[in-house]
């Protein structure tokens, strides 16, 4: 059995889907310039999922990375800011205003 | 049972010297034996910032540096492997007037031993590396030094031999050496006793244990770098740094990792553990930091230190043995046997062979310690650059 | 005359192991130092969510809830009696000083004794896919439940080798997530056999029994023996195609897989301590050593918990307590025989359980022969199964560290906690030999990464 590419839309998908709707204040943040909505409470990592597929571009090879142990063990969802700043984003609150970097240009 | 060996000529130390001694040798027809205390290329050859380094060399380490140069170029086809070698170019930077002053003067002696260093201004360095965080009065360039991945070198040396058909022990520690007789010796390992007429001592740290077996001394303590590495990160940092003093030197590797060091690690030569030092590791990111500001924001991944043999003169033990004939040493490199490696077999392999080699050594005979007893404590702080 | 000076007691891991642990300790007067890299009590096993996102306990650890309750509440309950330090990593350990990078930045922290309670990560075996955005350890789909109140995905596959599994398919099916396959890679009938075995914790067991019997009423029943898994996708999930224990192949759409194959222990610490460590022949995995009252081969560290070999989050409180206690009396301090007793028997019956529990899952070793050469093993550095096979037949690689040297894996963000043992067992195969004679990868600090800024402050 072997990994049969197939085509994908190029709209980027949601992976994340929220269960437990939460009151709490909406924080607007932006990722590759694209304007994107979390809540208070929502990690890095789980706000960028729920408005599209992936966290950062993989350095050595094509595609991309989503996260992976959610437990800040397999270091895989490093993401960068516009602001130069690299979070692990399994265990950062997302904040405000944070301008994530996937496939624009490198701070 | 212990088993028994003769050959040719036993060579003690599988680090990249003794390896390309055992290459040359083979190479020319004689039989060899290679003992490791723990993996070939595991010690100094292997944990070494890897510098392919001629400049800031002791002058008198110059010409066998330029042998070893050349070597360098060819060491791909030679190994059968990428060994990752880039002549990168190497800048050692003065970040006052009194640096700027060793390095003029440095660069003016080195010309008279073949090693053509670039001055360069304040504005030149700012040219050369526009990342450069410090203020620095000025810089030399070394353009044909660069840099080579040290954990494949030791290793590929290791394969070419036992291809060759030299036999390589390892983890196999020598307990004891013996010359018997008029011209054999005996050296004695955990399960293994090799007889040959030839010993080579390239040893590293051991180097001055198997030395004194034979009534020479060789005061060779042990040395530990202190280095670090970070995240993969964009590639810029595009020549081998070093600063005079030596508190800090950085380069980065074509896949983005970049590497710095700096200061002494700690080792426990009983478990073969060595292991860096957080104060050490601290003091290094703070200077790397001031240098390359572009890290600001990089995250360190890892941190390592190895054992190298250090010479009180900072210069390493390469001859012929002053009381027995048939032994050849090659050690306690203070830093500097990852560049000289290849020549340095070579060398081993021409005093093995014909009893003596073209490449002036005499600076680095064993005689120079004779007046001392045993080892020798550390000369004061000293500065590991590779 | 005044009284001797209390040991500056340091524990590592706010976990149940850990709390336990700083429970005891404060209570016999030590105010340990309790260090802890989440913001918020309970470990990975009860996790909490961040602040904004809280819901009930019942909400997130259903039957656990009273555990997951009385954990959480220890430290504030323990208040002054403890030194608190979340938010901290515990980032290397040199002789008797403590790395530490908190909220202030570095800091070394010395100790007399040090518990390390450092827990476990989901063990990682690769699969064709397993790289795609999308694909989760199972205990990352469980987090994302628990912390976020989230699915991994709209349509989700579960796989996995223990005990987890019926767990996260009870909890995401109970959530209104739509679990489309759920897949056990170990053997039905190896279930079978170790009932006798888990019947030394009855309540465990008839917890296990629900998980399995309320999915199986949601029409979602556990495949087992399932013989390969892949996931499919170009530049996410899209499909995950199985092979069943009868050899026929079977494709379901989906847009996220959590997958995880047992679990492993967290010992990078363990090393830096420089502590002994055995190869588990059942589990297949280097643990620190720990006599059964935790204690490890150095006289002023001890162990706790999933750090030093597999017990699950009950164990883990017990050990943690029966450590604290062995220290107290290793210090002089007095401990009431009979706790310890029946402290020591509660242990051995987990044991037992334990014991059985890794027969009922045991190691999928067919997954790690199917690993194709093109398979990505090493996630960091995007090293394959090819390189590392390549290495042993081609570059005498015949342990783990010089399968490091010579090819980076384990050499990246992660430090090898995710590869090593996939790796050591595709080494130890291309090799012919048994995976405990490749050896382990050496520690080395940081155990993860961090920031170079750090420096300046």
């Amino acid at each position: 059995m072997t990994a049969a590419p197939t085509q994908s839309a190029a709209a980027p998908a949601p992976l994340f889907r929220r269960l437990h709707p939460r009151a709490g204040e909406t924080v607007a943040f932006t990722i590759d310039g694209r304007p994107a909505a979390a809540k208070v409470g929502d990690l890095l990592l789980s706000a960028i999922l729920l408005n599209g597929g992936a966290l950062r571009r993989f350095e050595f090879g094509d595609g991309h990375r989503a996260g992976f142990c959610l437990m800040g063990a397999c270091q895989d969802c490093w993401v960068d800011l516009a602001d130069g700043r690299r979070l692990r984003a399994c265990t950062t609150p997302v904040e405000p205003g944070m301008a994530v970097v996937i496939d624009g240009v490198r701070p | 049972m212990s088993e028994r060996l003769d050959c040719d000529v036993t060579v003690v130390g599988g680090g990249v010297a003794g390896l390309a001694a055992a290459v040359a040798l083979r190479q020319s027809g004689l039989s060899v034996t290679v003992l490791e205390k723990r993996l070939c290329g595991a010690g100094a050859s292997g944990v070494n910032f890897g510098g392919v380094r001629q400049q800031g060399r002791e002058l008198v380490e110059l010409p066998l540096a330029a042998r070893s140069r050349k070597l360098w170029d060819g060491l791909n086809a030679f190994l059968g492997e990428d060994v990752e070698f880039e002549a990168t170019g190497h800048i050692k930077l003065a970040r006052s007037e009194a640096d700027l002053a060793e390095l003029e003067r440095y660069a003016a002696a080195a010309a008279e031993w073949g090693l053509e260093l670039t001055m360069l201004g304040p504005n030149a360095v700012r040219d050369a590396l526009p990342w450069l965080g410090e203020k620095v009065v000025g810089a030399s360039l070394s353009p044909t030094d660069g840099q080579a991945n040290p954990r494949v070198v030791g290793p590929a040396y290791a394969r070419l031999a036992r291809r060759l058909g030299v036999d390589i022990r390892e983890m196999t520690p020598v307990v004891a050496a013996t010359r018997s007789g008029t011209d054999r010796f005996t050296v004695e390992a955990a399960g293994l006793t090799v007889t040959s007429r030839h010993l080579v001592n390239t040893a590293g740290a051991g180097g001055g244990l198997l030395a004194a077996a034979f009534g020479e001394a060789a005061p060779v303590t042990p040395l530990n770098p202190n280095m670090l590495v970070t995240e993969p990160l964009p590639y810029f940092v595009e020549r081998s740094i070093g600063v005079v003093g030596g508190d800090v030197y950085v380069r980065q590797i074509r896949r983005g990792n970049v590497i710095f060091g700096g200061g002494s690690g700690w080792h426990d030569a009983e478990k073969g553990l060595a292991r860096p030092v957080t104060e050490q590791s601290i003091g290094g990111m703070l200077r790397t930091l001031q240098l390359v500001p572009g890290l600001t924001h990089a995250q360190v991944i890892r941190s390592w230190s190895g054992v190298d043999g250090q010479m009180p003169d900072h210069i390493p033990v390469i001859g012929p043995s002053s009381t027995t004939p048939g032994l050849v040493h090659a050690f306690g490199f203070s830093g500097h046997g990852f560049q000289l490696g290849p020549a340095v077999g070579v060398i081993l392999s021409e005093l093995v062979l014909a009893g003596r080699t073209e490449s002036p050594i005499a600076p680095f005979r064993i005689e120079r310690f004779a007046g001392h007893a045993g080892a020798a404590p550390a000369a004061g702080p000293v500065h590991v650059e590779h | 005359m005044t009284a001797p000076k209390s040991p500056r007691v340091v524990v590592i891991g706010a976990g149940p192991a850990g709390l336990r642990a700083v429970e005891v300790l404060a209570r016999a007067g030590l105010r340990p130092v309790l260090v802890d890299e989440a913001s918020r009590p309970g470990g990975q096993i009860y996790r909490q969510p961040p602040a904004g996102a809280e819901r009930p306990p019942e909400a997130l650890y259903g039957l656990e809830a009273g555990k997951a309750r009385a954990l959480h509440a220890l430290p504030a309950e323990l208040g002054a009696a403890i030194d608190y330090r979340p938010g901290t990593l515990a980032w290397a350990i040199e002789d008797t000083g403590i790395d530490l990078l908190g909220p202030k930045g570095f800091e070394r922290l010395d100790f007399d004794r040090l518990i390390l309670a450092t827990g476990a990560m989901d063990r990682v075996l690769p699969f064709p896919g397993w790289t795609l955005p999308g694909v989760f350890t199972l205990g990352a789909a469980q987090i994302a439940l628990k912390a976020q109140g989230m699915a991994i995905g709209a349509r989700v596959a579960l796989v996995g080798a223990g005990p987890l599994l019926p767990l996260i398919v009870h909890q995401y099916r109970k959530a209104g997530a739509t679990v489309v396959a759920a897949l056990d890679v170990t053997p039905f009938g190896a279930k079978v056999a170790a009932l006798p075995g888990l019947l030394n914790e009855p309540v465990t067991l008839a917890k296990g029994l629900w998980y399995t019997a309320r999915n199986a009423m949601a029409g979602l029943s556990i495949r087992s023996g399932v013989a390969a898994v892949a996931v499919q996708g170009r530049d996410r999930v899209e499909a995950l195609v199985w092979r069943d224990a009868k050899g026929r192949e079977h494709r379901v759409a989906c847009d996220a897989v959590g997958a995880s194959f047992g679990l492993r222990s967290e010992a990078q610490l363990a090393d830096l301590a420089k502590l002994d460590f055995v190869f588990e022949p059942v589990t297949r995995q280097w643990i620190p050593r720990r006599d059964p009252a935790g204690r490890s081969s150095r006289a002023d560290v001890y162990l706790a918990g999933d750090g030093a070999g597999i017990g699950g989050a009950d164990a883990a409180e017990l050990q943690g307590a029966r450590a604290a206690l062995a220290l107290l009396e290793d210090i002089g301090r007095p401990v009431e025989a009979a706790r310890v007793a029946a402290l020591d028997a509660r242990l051995a019956r987990q044991a037992r359980f334990r014991a059985a529990l890794e027969r009922a899952y045991p190691f999928p070793a067919h997954l790690v022969d199917a690993i194709a050469d093109d398979e990505i093993l090493c996630r960091c550095e995007g090293i394959t199964a090819g390189t590392v096979r390549a290495a042993a037949r081609d570059r005498e690689a015949g342990e783990m560290n010089r399968l490091k040297a010579l090819t980076r894996l384990g050499m990246g963000r992660c430090q090898g906690r995710v590869c090593g043992q996939a790796a050591a067992e595709v080494l130890a195969r291309a090799l012919d030999r048994d995976v405990a004679t490749v050896g382990r990868l050496r520690g080395n600090p940081p155990v993860k990464p961090i920031p170079i800024r750090e420096a300046l402050t």
